[in-house]
């Protein structure tokens, strides 16, 4: 079994080729360089290195969402695109489970934080159970104080991680009441490894879509909208 | 035979999801619109975010439908066609991306072609006779350009809007009497029924520069005129509004669009974008080309609107100059005509 995954959600541009027993190429970027501009040569090259033959692939992995609506699109319009032209299936993860899953079999409450701008993360909490990745709190989008007293309400140690731990540590470190880490860089942000390993899961339980359903979970509806449901609420 | 190069075109730059194959440049085996103006109608205007969010959840389909009606596949077209700008970023984006990933996947060439550009080549396809050089008038809700088509692919812009495009102006004044968005095809109806020389508006010239439009004055004295009468407690007679507002529009793109032909000695003249489908815009260009013995172009309303065989037509003759683009192939929202 053979996946072509995808990760654009964030600021990290991640790809990879893997296989049940192993990662085979995977190349992840932290670099402010719009994902229209590097996902698809980082993917043709990551092919390349690893003579895939895109025609072997058994399905298009992708992390699904929450996070920038733009880069989550690239992905999804990339995703879509193998899809239909190589003619397989997407296996779409959400994004915050994917950055969970990096912590493999951590004793510790799992909680990643993403930047949802204006003090507001999409966040997510999770733990391993019997050696079963299970989740606490599905993903969602609120603020970082509400993040934090979710944590302490749970009264045990934590580990955060995320593109959101360097903007909002400080907060993090005054306010948490419980034993509090914090992911080191390899494991900080989104990979397209763990979008992988965890796809690898829903590939094998059957949960996959077609390419043409294939679409982003952004979380949150579009300020547009939000903002007319608010009219028409008063 | 001649060679037959099948594209396939992508166009996602505003609030349509569309997609066609072309042959040549100028036969359309299928031309798959999918519109959002119903949901935009809600927001009185193209909301950009959700234009983006409804690419995404059609383009798929609009491709599947635009290969199997014209009885193509990933397999057996040429190369893949895209608009990459101008437009809105967002939604280019997703157009741009799932382009390069077909054409990635399927290892065929891949061409970005200029929005505009393809305003202007929608003209081919219904004209198998026009051929460079002659003069386009385009007029969109997004533009208002008189280019010079020098040769396939050459462009040079000759004169254009210093503030809204034509399009922009029908949309505020028709939503200021009330007809909604999109104000283009409103106005045209409700004006049939008016006098166009009932009021006086001005005329959307630039001093000075004799191939510029300016329609944001023209705008306000509509606006004002209806203020005017509202303070007096005078009736607005709407459809004489709609009527002499779309007469002081058409007379001042036609005159300049003929001027311009003239001016640069070229003896056919054509018009593109939204704006061409305007019937006042129409006859008042068919008019004063016969006048001057010019021949006159225009697409069908279809081949006006946003749609992907303009694409197609434009990225063929892209194509057959070698044009190619990379896997790195973004979207440039401000993307100018002639530029790459």
């Amino acid at each position: 079994m053979k996946l072509l995954v995808l990760d654009s959600s964030g600021m990290v541009a991640s790809v990879a080729i893997m296989t049940e027993d192993a990662l085979i190429g995977e190349y992840t970027m932290n670099h402010k360089k719009t994902h229209s501009q590097t996902l698809l040569p980082m993917l043709d090259e990551v092919v390349k290195m690893t003579e895939t033959d895109l025609e072997t692939i058994d399905a298009i992995a992708i992390a699904k969402g929450p996070g920038s609506f733009t880069g989550l699109r690239i992905g999804s319009a990339t995703a879509k695109g193998l899809g239909m032209a190589l003619g397989k299936p997407i296996v779409s993860v959400p994004t915050i489970d994917a950055i969970a899953y990096n912590l493999f079999e951590s004793d510790k409450v799992i909680c990643p934080i993403m930047d949802a701008r204006r003090s507001n993360v999409y966040t997510g909490t999770y733990e391993w159970k019997d050696g079963t990745f299970s989740v606490i709190e599905e993903q969602c989008a609120r603020s970082i104080a509400e993040t934090i007293e979710a944590i302490n309400a749970i009264c045990r140690p934590v580990i955060f991680l995320g593109d959101a731990v360097p903007l909002h540590k400080e907060l993090i470190l005054a306010n948490i009441s419980v034993p509090v880490s914090f992911a080191p860089p390899h494991l900080l942000r989104q990979r397209a490894g763990a979008v992988g390993s965890l796809a690898m899961e829903y590939y094998k339980a059957g949960i996959v879509e077609s390419a043409r359903e294939h679409g982003p979970d952004y979380l949150k509806k579009s300020q547009a909208e939000r903002e007319r449901e608010e009219r028409n609420a008063n | 035979m001649e060679e037959q190069i099948k594209i396939l075109a992508i166009e996602s730059s505003c609030d349509e999801t569309a997609a066609a194959v072309v042959v040549n440049g100028r036969e359309v085996k299928s031309n798959v619109i999918s519109s959002q103006i119903e949901l935009h109608k809600l927001y009185g205007g193209v909301v950009p975010e959700i234009a983006s969010r409804k690419h995404i959840e059609k383009i798929n389909q609009v491709i599947e439908e635009a290969l199997e009606e014209a009885g193509e596949t990933l397999d057996s077209i040429d190369a893949v066609a895209v608009t990459y700008g101008p437009g809105l970023v967002g939604a280019l984006l997703v157009g741009v991306a799932e382009a390069k990933a077909i054409a990635y996947a399927k290892k065929k060439p891949l061409v970005g072609v200029h929005h505009i550009e393809g305003h202007i080549s929608a003209n081919y396809i219904e004209h198998k006779d026009l051929e460079p050089p002659f003069m386009c008038l385009v007029a969109s809700g997004g533009h208002s350009h008189l280019v010079k088509v020098i040769d396939y692919g050459k462009y040079e812009i000759i004169g254009r809007t210093r503030d809204d495009a034509a399009g922009e102006a029908f949309d505020k004044v028709a939503r200021a009497i009330g007809l909604g968005y999109p104000g283009g095809p409103k106005i045209d109806k409700l004006a049939r029924e008016g006098d166009k020389k009932a009021i006086t508006f001005p005329q959307a010239k630039v001093n000075g520069a004799p191939n510029d439009f300016s329609f944001s004055g023209l705008k306000s004295a509509v606006l004002n005129y209806l203020n005017k009468c509202k303070m007096q407690n005078v009736e607005v007679n709407k459809a004489d509004v709609a009527a002499s507002f779309q007469e002081s529009v058409v007379d001042v793109l036609s005159e300049h669009a003929i001027n311009a032909a003239l001016e640069h000695g070229l003896d056919k003249v054509a018009i593109a974008g939204g704006v061409a489908s305007n019937s006042a815009l129409r006859a008042k260009m068919a008019e004063k080309c016969e006048k001057h013995h010019l021949k006159f172009y225009y697409p069908s309303p279809v081949l006006c609107t946003d749609n992907a065989a303009m694409i197609g037509a434009a990225g063929y003759y892209d194509y057959k100059k070698g044009i190619r683009d990379g896997l790195d192939l973004n979207a440039v929202p401000n993307l100018k005509i002639g530029q790459r």
